[in-house]
């Protein structure tokens, strides 16, 4: 009996102890989620705002102190759809975006194989080197050149532009995707009396098509999001949204509204894509240089 | 190139070759794969960046203006004379340096400390790890917007609280004093996750030993940090400087967006005044100059920390 008694209380003495352990447990875990709130908060603040002003009229946009909730509009994204012929800059941007990527697919493909099987670096080096230089410097002289052949806005020279920046970005994943595919598959085809070229359609590009699809965010994402060579090349005639939205600025927008509907529906794709790259991101976003 | 029509010597000795080449157009690919395969990027990355550069330097020792009809005239070391008595661009390149240093030591500390709360296991992780990707993945000059409405003097939200805690309203953008570290603010939000990511991946991959070691003889959590956590992530922490560095003192889009390099020039950089010289002057030749020193400034400072790395 005395035995149980022993027992029960030394098993409540724990109990005790492990509530306190439980409480403090809680309470660091109550702080480190506070902590959590607190460096979230100021990154995604400015999206929720640009979403929800997106939805209030200019009286609640200008409203002081700041109107949390509201009859959300639909007026602004009317507004812009009408007013401004969005969708042909939405299509111009779309056309660039898609047949920057799929260029640099085609070339960067082929060369980043042939970087990773025959140990190319200095190739990829140079390939490198050429990215981290001002991107003006690259448009002066195409600006000079499709300004006297009156080639500023036309859809192929705008596309030419951003393969600048989209090609390199292309080798440069997909190198690292190459490089990670085991060397007895390629072997094993080859033995198998499959070509290179075989090799490369058969084998290599269909089991390396995550980094294809990275490689195609990437590049379309900052074709996408390119405004000096867009403004530049594509001159009056072919307007890029990212233009469209520099000029919305430039008007000392009086309609917040719908600058924040334009911003929106500008941002749209590209978060979409986020999500769908999330786990490749930080290798595209360090040329392949880091896989985290 | 050798070993064409001869008999085939057993595979040993051929190489990476080896393997059956059948004859035609598919052989002869497959021969040359390692000039052939390349070839085409390299070739359209030669036309379209590298012969832009060289053009870009000759040009900065000529004299042309776009509209005119004249030809560029050669004027040796002129246009980088000027650059040098240039009172604008001394005071751009001011701001370059300290936008770019103010900017990537607080990405930097900002991305560390994000790191290694998101080295912890939490509930809700990975979904908030893709949300901070989010900013960077974004069009700079669309959420550009938003920045300008909550920066606005009268109806941002910024000022909102600044009056509620009782001072007087800011001018971010209008204020010479505040406009560059306002424009901070805004690349902060733009690339501290880039930070963030790099230095996480580079976290994930430390090796476990050395921590069980420290941890058995007692070693506290700061003292983790300080002596084991910061030192194995030095090459990573370099890393992710030397990319923010390049694309700091580059940038452009947020820039001139939200200020246009003003109030009264106060936050050109020199990517700006070359871009002003094209847009408003058509002075190619002294445009050509200014990209040159810019570029001639990332490289070096890509150097410098890349001699860091070891």
């Amino acid at each position: 009996m005395s035995a149980m008694f022993a027992r029960a209380a030394a098993a409540a003495s724990s109990r005790r102890r492990h509530l306190g352990r439980r409480v403090n447990r809680a309470v660091g875990n109550t702080l480190f989620g506070l902590l959590i709130v607190a460096v979230m908060v100021p990154f995604l603040f400015p999206l929720y705002w640009m979403i929800a002003s997106s939805f209030k009229v200019q009286a609640i946009i200008s409203a002081s102190p700041p109107v949390w909730i509201w009859q959300p509009t639909l007026q602004n994204y009317v507004g812009i759809l009408t007013k401004v012929p969005f969708f042909s800059y939405a299509w111009n941007s779309l056309v660039i975006a898609l047949s920057a990527t799929v260029l640099s697919l085609l070339l960067g493909l082929p060369a980043a194989f042939s970087i990773a099987r025959y140990r190319q670096y200095a190739l990829a080096s140079a390939i490198l080197i050429v990215r981290i230089l001002p991107g003006i410097a690259y448009i002066i002289p195409w600006y000079i050149i499709f300004s006297r052949a009156k080639l500023i806005g036309t859809y192929p020279t705008l596309i030419l532009v951003h393969v600048m920046v989209t090609l390199p970005l292309t080798i440069w994943i997909m190198i690292s995707f190459f490089e990670d595919l085991p060397s007895e598959l390629t072997d094993a085809a080859l033995i198998d009396g499959c070509s290179i070229l075989g090799v490369f359609a058969r084998v290599a590009v269909p089991l390396t098509l995550p980094g294809s699809m990275v490689a195609a965010i990437f590049s379309f994402n900052s074709s996408w999001n390119a405004f000096v060579s867009s403004a530049l090349i594509g001159g009056i005639r072919i307007k890029t949204l990212p233009v469209i939205a520099y000029g919305m600025r430039a008007e000392y927008s009086l309609d917040w509204g719908g600058a924040m509907a334009a911003a929106t529906v500008i941002v749209l794709p590209v978060i979409i894509f986020t999500l769908l790259v999330q786990k490749h991101i930080v290798r595209g976003l360090t040329f392949g240089a880091l896989k985290g | 190139m050798p070993m064409q029509t001869a008999p085939r010597a057993p595979a040993v000795a051929a190489g990476r070759r080896e393997h059956v080449t059948t004859g035609g157009l598919l052989g002869f690919v497959d021969r040359h794969a390692d000039l052939l395969f390349p070839a085409p990027a390299v070739l359209l990355i030669f036309v379209l960046l590298i012969f832009p550069l060289v053009y870009t330097f000759v040009l900065s020792f000529h004299y042309w203006f776009l509209s005119a009809t004249s030809t560029p005239r050669f004027i040796g070391l002129d246009n980088y004379a000027r650059l040098l008595a240039d009172e604008r661009f001394h005071h751009a390149l001011w701001h370059t340096f300290y936008f770019t240093a103010l900017a990537v030591s607080l990405e930097t500390l900002a991305g560390l400390g994000l790191a290694l709360i998101f080295n912890r296991n939490f509930p809700g992780r990975g979904l908030l790890r893709t949300a901070l990707v989010f900013p960077m993945m974004s069009t700079p000059m669309a959420v550009v917007l938003v920045w300008a409405l909550m920066y606005e003097p009268t109806l941002g939200i910024f000022n909102y609280f600044v009056k509620s805690l009782g001072f007087k309203p800011i001018l971010f953008l209008a204020d010479k004093g505040i406009v560059i570290p306002a424009v901070v603010l805004v690349d902060m939000w733009f690339a501290t996750p880039f930070v963030m990511l790099v230095l996480l991946a580079g976290l994930s991959s430390l090796p476990i030993e050395p921590y069980e070691a420290a941890v058995v003889d007692g070693a506290s959590r700061l003292q983790l940090l300080r002596y084991l956590t910061l030192p194995l992530l030095r090459p990573t922490i370099v890393v992710a400087v030397l990319f923010r560095t390049i694309s700091a003192l580059q940038t452009f889009d947020h820039i001139y967006a939200l200020t246009g390099g003003g109030p009264d020039k106060a936050s050109e950089t020199v990517n700006l005044i070359g871009w002003f010289q094209i847009i408003e002057n058509n002075d190619m030749g002294y445009a050509s100059t200014i990209l040159v020193a810019l570029f001639l400034v990332v490289g070096v400072a890509s150097l410098t920390l890349l001699s860091f790395r070891r």
